[in-house]
């Protein structure tokens, strides 16, 4: 089975992305199904099933839903192998641009859109810069020149990659993005004992134990203040 | 082949004055030099404590490979001989039912412009992705894309800065805060070319020639009508750009003049292919590709009696858009047709 962990900021257009190269990779009798991590809400399960797709979602709830995808996707994997899957995609969204659900020696894609303003390559971290393929959605609703810049500076924070616009609406650059994503030699039985590309913040606070009082006699743990005053402590 | 152990061992300034393009590297990348111009990049590298990598979320031996790939990557674009791409050849490929297309092979030289015609759905898509894939037997349509007449390199296909297509549509917006001038500094910058200014000042003039009312530099991007963004949004992709095919999806009757938009694109030596519902438009192309169930069904050379009504077809454009400017000023019309067509 060929597993493929496909990430990037929430309403990028990771969903039509997939199906749209779902659609195209079927005809060539690969068999795909997708796990879909969101965090309070999704129903994207639904537009998988009804393009007859093999989907299981997972909602993360109170927890981060990039830790929340390390800790259940062996599990994720057996169901695609049970399932009987030639190609399985997990999908989920990055929400604080930090952590990143890539693991070493796995097929990694970020989809990022044009509309998200041309810094966002800056803004985000190792979800964008330790991926192998980036696809650009919603090329088509802006100019070239600004479809240029943003490909430009996705380029200088990972050169490595694969860049390529998909269109989620017509399709357009979908059947190109299969053919990268399927590697009939590739096969992965297990990603127990494999590791994540970049590790996740260690960020253990006393909010994040539920603590809801404002004030510091009630901050624990991994605690840092702002600079107000003069200097910026920002890189 | 510089080597990351090369980059390593020289001073921040140095490599600033060398490849003057690290500058951005180091900006999107977040690293911030100032106070380390001389200190060698490995020096500067190993200064982070082990807090600032994981709060920042640096990854040394990731920016150090991709730093090698970046600087090589740019040396071989700035020194690229820009492969000229004269002409695209379309091979037949089959339709969505597996029949052969209409034809077997059609060449597009520059300065051509072909028109692309046919229902929704029917598969415009799929042929202008063809294109810009430059597809080799290896797409649904089993179609071949040729350049210059030979297969192409397809490193091409992952290319950021050469990219062979250009794209222009009707749902295209500007959605930068910045001016007109700051916005082309932008993209220029991007494409890293001499002479930012001249380069600046010819687009913009252009972008007045096409557009009814003129705007000037000072002016958000956001800010600009319809016929205003599409204007520069024309003028900004034949003159800047460097892809050699410009897709165009449709352009709107309004605020625009379409027949020098057109111009401009061929002038500046474009292969323009336009996928279009409108007669003007349509006839206005050298030759027009009618697409029927995902194939070429047809290739139609525009005739001299197709030629004779785009006169007239222009000449009613031309009513049209001299009504336009005489309402918006507040104008009663006390003339009729023939007459506009006089003053």
């Amino acid at each position: 089975m060929n597993l493929v962990i496909m990430s990037g900021p929430p309403s990028s257009g990771k969903t039509s992305v997939i199906l749209k190269t779902i659609e195209a990779i079927k005809k060539r009798g690969i068999k795909a199904g997708v796990v879909k991590f969101d965090c309070l809400y999704t129903d994207d399960d639904i537009l998988y099933e009804k393009a007859g797709i093999p989907v299981k979602k997972g909602l993360s709830g109170s927890l981060c839903p990039d830790h929340f995808f390390a800790s259940n996707i062996e599990e994720v994997v057996r169901w695609g192998k049970k399932e009987g899957l030639n190609l399985l995609i997990t999908e989920s969204a990055g929400l604080c641009n930090r952590c990143s659900p890539y693991i070493k020696n796995i097929k990694a894609v970020c989809v990022i859109d044009n509309l998200s303003g041309i810094n966002t390559p800056k803004k985000i971290g190792p979800m964008l810069k330790s991926a192998d393929i980036v696809v650009i959605t919603k090329g088509d609703i802006v100019s070239q020149a600004e479809r240029e810049v943003f490909a430009s500076r996705v380029n200088s924070v990972n050169p490595q990659a694969v860049i390529m616009s998909v269109n989620g609406l017509t399709g357009q650059g979908a059947f190109e993005l299969s053919t990268l994503i399927y590697d009939e030699n590739s096969n992965v039985e297990t990603v127990k004992g494999s590791k994540l590309r970049f590790p996740m913040p260690s960020a253990l606070c006393s909010y994040c134990l539920g603590e809801t009082r404002i004030g510091e006699e009630y901050q624990m743990g991994n605690v840092r203040k702002m600079d107000i005053g003069g200097e910026n402590d920002q890189h | 082949m510089i080597s990351i152990k090369e980059l390593e061992m020289k001073k921040i300034k140095d490599l600033e004055a060398q490849y003057p393009f690290i500058i951005s590297f180091f900006e999107n990348n977040k690293l911030n030099v100032e106070g380390f111009k001389d200190s060698t990049l490995i020096e500067y590298l190993n200064h982070f404590t082990e807090e600032e990598i994981e709060e920042w979320a640096i990854d040394i031996p990731k920016i150090k490979s991709d730093l090698e790939t970046y600087v090589n990557q740019m040396l071989q674009f700035l020194g690229l001989e820009k492969d000229i791409v004269d002409s695209i050849t379309i091979l037949a490929g089959k339709d969505k039912y597996g029949n052969k297309e209409n034809f077997e092979e059609l060449t597009i030289k520059k300065g051509e412009i072909v028109s692309i015609v046919g229902p929704t759905g029917s598969g415009k898509s799929r042929l202008l992705a063809d294109i810009e894939w430059a597809a080799n037997r290896d797409t649904p349509t089993g179609r071949a894309i040729l350049i210059n007449g030979e297969k192409p390199d397809y490193s091409i296909r992952f290319s950021t800065g050469n990219k062979l297509v250009a794209q222009l549509s009707q749902n295209m917006n500007f959605v930068m805060d910045l001016t007109v001038k700051e916005f082309l500094e932008l993209h220029a910058r991007s494409r890293m070319v001499e002479k930012e200014e001249e380069v600046i000042s010819k687009i913009i003039d252009a972008a007045n020639q096409l557009a009814g009312e003129k705007f000037n530099p000072d002016t958000p991007v956001t800010g600009l009508s319809g016929g205003q963004s599409r204007a520069l949004m024309i003028a900004d992709t034949a003159i800047l750009s460097t892809s050699p095919i410009v897709l165009i999806d449709e352009i709107e009757n309004a605020g625009i003049d379409r027949k020098r938009a057109l111009n401009l694109l061929v002038n500046e030596e474009k292969i323009v292919l336009m996928a279009t519902h409108d007669p003007s438009l349509a006839l206005m192309a050298d030759k027009r590709i009618i697409i029927k169930n995902g194939g070429i069904h047809k290739i139609i050379e525009t005739g001299p009696k197709e030629k004779e009504v785009l006169k007239e077809l222009e000449r009613i454009d031309k009513i049209i858009g001299t009504l336009r400017a005489r309402l918006r000023s507040g104008d009663a019309i006390d003339t009729d047709t023939a007459e506009i067509m006089l003053s």
